[in-house]
């Protein structure tokens, strides 16, 4: 008890560099679990995917579409519970920057295939109804103030012209680790009008979505797809969600692996502040050491004194860090939800954040404490003066 | 009269574990700083030397890159016959019509990734004189086969010299490695247009690149391509058109880089005024004898500038010493804007060498500022008490 009375009495002893050091590691606290809730936001559409639905593309690439046929052939394999299918449409809203993800979907079978995505019975009969109709998440429909019956026009990058919609409902998330920014409208209108402009890419759809009966069919249909279409023009790749969706983080690996280091590299900076000033106390303190060793207190525990010291200022920090982290976050997905439709701070960020204000407090204290061990009684009294 | 620079070296020296400390805080901001700058520059410069000036990119009005645009072969011979297009050695004309399209390749290490495949024609060789062969020779046109950029031969599993690849039932070997410098090229896999067109079933070209005979004839070829009413098609120089690609990925970098070192250079520059105040606080003496002395104010606001602008340098300099060794790094990604795999490299410009040195001298100073104002606000005689 008196040992953390003396150890706060020290941490505190002299307050304008403890308060600057507190806030130091505050901020990179902060700042690491802002970087490692990116790199969670990340992987959420990896998080979100299930291991029961299947994907099926191209085998050559995304790019490559697979004829309207194939569904029935799909439909027939064991195992196959539902398929639907879409196309990404790629439009712009107005402007380049005003990104969001747009898709042409078979819409009764895709809500029945993600029940995640909530449509209230009216809105979905509405949208079912109106070949024209879209339907946009909360999240993007509050972004652009859209009500329902508004007519929305996106300009088509890879389906040349310009494309009416008219809001016919708006999906909620099952949970909060759902996309709410997602912008689905029916295949058919996008079909109906490829037959009459370009007849040529007509009946294409650029990927098969199939629920399967159990989860553990998954990996069996996956390769009786495949199977089925091999040595055709337009052969498969189909996988589980889940990796379809890792595969696309896989492309910008690059990214989140620079992230991650940059993570770590906050930690080493303010590994650096926070050791500068455990050097600064211990060599004020110097004459109190040689007095303690004078009184007979042995080496170890007056290294216990300043490991305690340094753990009581980092921890101090990393908790206004933590708790300062939420809020942070929320301003953070509300000016970024065009990059991360998901942002949220997990459990393990904020173990990670503890575990990093450890060792910080470990290695900031090595150096001085070595120092303090060594100094000799006599040199440390002189330095009283 | 000024006190000696001198005097504040030997400060940061003789309390070098401090001075060490702070320091490599301040590098490794300025490291982080100057090493997001060179990720942007480099993606930059690589897109940029992949065009050249007098050559035009032509494509589909309303799409963002080839891969996305589809040209008509009727199309694309009215635009052959314009009078800008300069004519070559062989009275041919320089002009090239290509397609592309993405293939998804298994990456060294793990993972697939989207490579990008041009058919090209005899004439594209002559428009893009950055390519060079290194190994192998070229395809025969009218076969199966395929020469790579060196970035994808080192990146990508299978694509060696006399490597086969199978798309479109059939299967192509690679004949040839080429060497497009510091350009996307490096990153794309050639082969003979029709023979592409037709393996991936596609009866539309992508794009059409032509040299022009005159750099000033760009805008009436632009003029003629964009108001002919049989064609939907955009024109961009190619210059232009791979800057164009390159700006959102560049901005994401430069956004995240910079926000980030914000953030970090906060945690820098505590790490300076902690050093500062200490600095301060175990001089106090001396500061009062130097005032006694009959240095003025701002002599002994100057000297503890100094001391801490001195910390920026050393922080500014060391960061960049260990920056500059990332310029021996390529990195491989892919480009959000086409989908496609890109390589380039960290790339350390002037610009960025200064703009880090004043970034980190910034840190120095406004770290120092606080400490220096009280050092200079001392009063003689209780400072002298104090020592």
């Amino acid at each position: 008890m008196l040992q953390l009375k003396i150890l706060f009495r020290n941490a505190f002893h002299n307050k304008l560099r403890s308060g600057l050091t507190i806030l130091g590691i505050t901020v990179a606290v902060l700042a690491f679990g802002l970087l490692r809730t990116v790199i969670g936001a990340w992987y959420s559409g990896v998080e979100a995917a299930s291991a029961s639905r299947l994907v099926t593309r191209n085998a050559i690439s995304i790019i490559f579409p697979l004829p309207i046929a194939y569904a029935e052939k799909i439909r027939q394999i064991e195992g196959v519970k539902l398929v639907s299918w879409g196309n990404w449409f790629g439009g712009i809203y107005i402007d380049e920057k005003n990104f969001f993800p747009n898709f042409c979907v078979e819409p009764r079978t895709y809500m029945a295939v993600y029940p995640e995505f909530v449509l209230s019975p009216p809105e979905k009969k509405a949208f079912l109804a109106d070949r024209k109709g879209f339907v946009a998440g909360r999240k993007l429909a509050a972004r652009y103030h859209w009500k329902i019956g508004d007519t929305v026009t996106l300009r088509g990058t890879i389906f040349p012209g310009n494309w009416d919609f008219v809001l016919r409902g708006v999906y909620r998330g099952r949970d909060e680790t759902i996309d709410e920014t997602q912008f689905l409208f029916h295949w058919d209108y996008l079909n109906e009008t490829m037959k009459r402009v370009s007849p040529r890419r007509a009946d294409q759809v650029g990927f098969y979505m199939i629920a399967v009966s159990r989860p553990d069919l998954a990996p069996d249909v996956a390769l009786s797809v495949d199977r089925t279409f091999k040595n055709s023009l337009a052969e498969t790749l189909t996988e589980t969600e889940k990796a379809f969706n890792q595969g696309f983080i896989a492309m910008s690996g690059a990214i989140v692996t620079a992230i991650q280091m940059v993570s770590f590299v906050v930690i080493l900076i303010i590994m650096a502040v926070v050791a500068n000033t455990m050097a600064m106390t211990t060599r004020e303190r110097i004459g109190d050491y040689a007095i303690m060793k004078t009184l007979g207190f042995g080496g170890g525990s007056i290294a216990v004194m300043i490991f305690g010291e340094s753990l009581v200022i980092a921890l101090t920090g990393c908790f206004a860090g933590m708790i300062l982290t939420f809020p942070a976050a929320r301003a953070f997905s509300q000016t970024l939800s065009t990059y991360f439709p998901i942002f949220i701070v997990s459990a393990q960020t904020l173990w990670l954040d503890l575990l990093a204000a450890l060792l910080i407090a470990f290695f900031a204290a090595i150096i001085p404490a070595r120092r303090a061990i060594r100094v000799g009684i006599a040199e440390g009294l002189r330095r009283l003066g | 009269m000024a006190i000696p620079l001198f005097y504040s070296m030997r400060n940061l020296w003789k309390r070098r574990l401090t001075t060490i400390l702070t320091v490599s805080g301040m590098a490794l901001v300025v490291f982080v700083f100057a090493a997001v700058l060179m990720m942007a520059a480099g993606l930059q410069k690589t897109l940029v030397e992949t065009g050249s000036d007098d050559n035009v990119v032509v494509f589909r009005k309303g799409s963002t890159s080839e891969v996305m645009s589809g040209i008509e072969r009727g199309q694309a011979s009215i635009v052959e016959m314009l009078p800008q297009v300069a004519i070559g050695g062989e009275g041919r004309r320089l002009l090239a019509k290509e397609v592309v399209v993405l293939i998804a390749l298994p990456k060294r290490g793990a993972g697939n990734s989207n490579v990008v495949v041009r058919g090209v024609q005899e004439a594209s060789i002559p428009l893009r004189p950055q390519v060079k062969l290194v190994a192998g020779r070229l395809f025969r046109m009218g076969s199966s086969e395929i020469i790579v950029g060196n970035s994808i031969a080192k990146g990508f599993k299978g694509v060696g010299l006399q490597g086969t690849l199978s798309w479109g039932m059939r299967r192509w070997t690679v004949v040839g490695i080429f060497d497009a410098g510091n350009t996307g090229f490096s990153s794309e896999i050639w082969g003979d247009v029709d023979q592409v067109m037709q393996a991936f079933r596609r009866p539309v070209y992508s794009s059409l690149i032509f040299k022009l005979n005159n750099p000033a004839a760009f805008p009436a070829a632009k003029t003629a391509i964009e108001t002919d009413p049989r064609l939907t098609l955009e024109a961009k120089r190619e210059t232009r058109y791979y800057l164009d690609q390159s700006e959102m990925m560049a901005k994401f970098l430069r956004i995240l880089g910079l926000s980030l070192t914000v953030i970090f250079s906060i945690g820098a520059i505590i790490g300076a005024m902690i050093t500062m105040y200490s600095a301060v606080a175990n001089r106090i003496g001396e500061i009062g004898t130097m005032r006694a002395l009959g240095f003025r104010r701002r002599s002994i606001l100057a000297a503890f500038l100094a001391e801490s602008l001195l910390l920026g340098a050393l922080g500014g300099l060391a960061g960049l010493f260990c920056a500059s060794f990332m310029q021996l790094i390529t990195v491989s990604t892919v480009n959000f804007q086409t989908f496609s795999e890109l390589a380039f490299k960290f790339t350390l410009t002037g610009r960025i060498v200064l703009q880090a040195m004043a970034f980190s001298l910034v840190m120095g100073l406004i770290g120092g500022m606080l400490p220096a104002l009280r050092a200079s606000r001392m009063k003689i005689v209780e400072a002298l008490r104090a020592a």
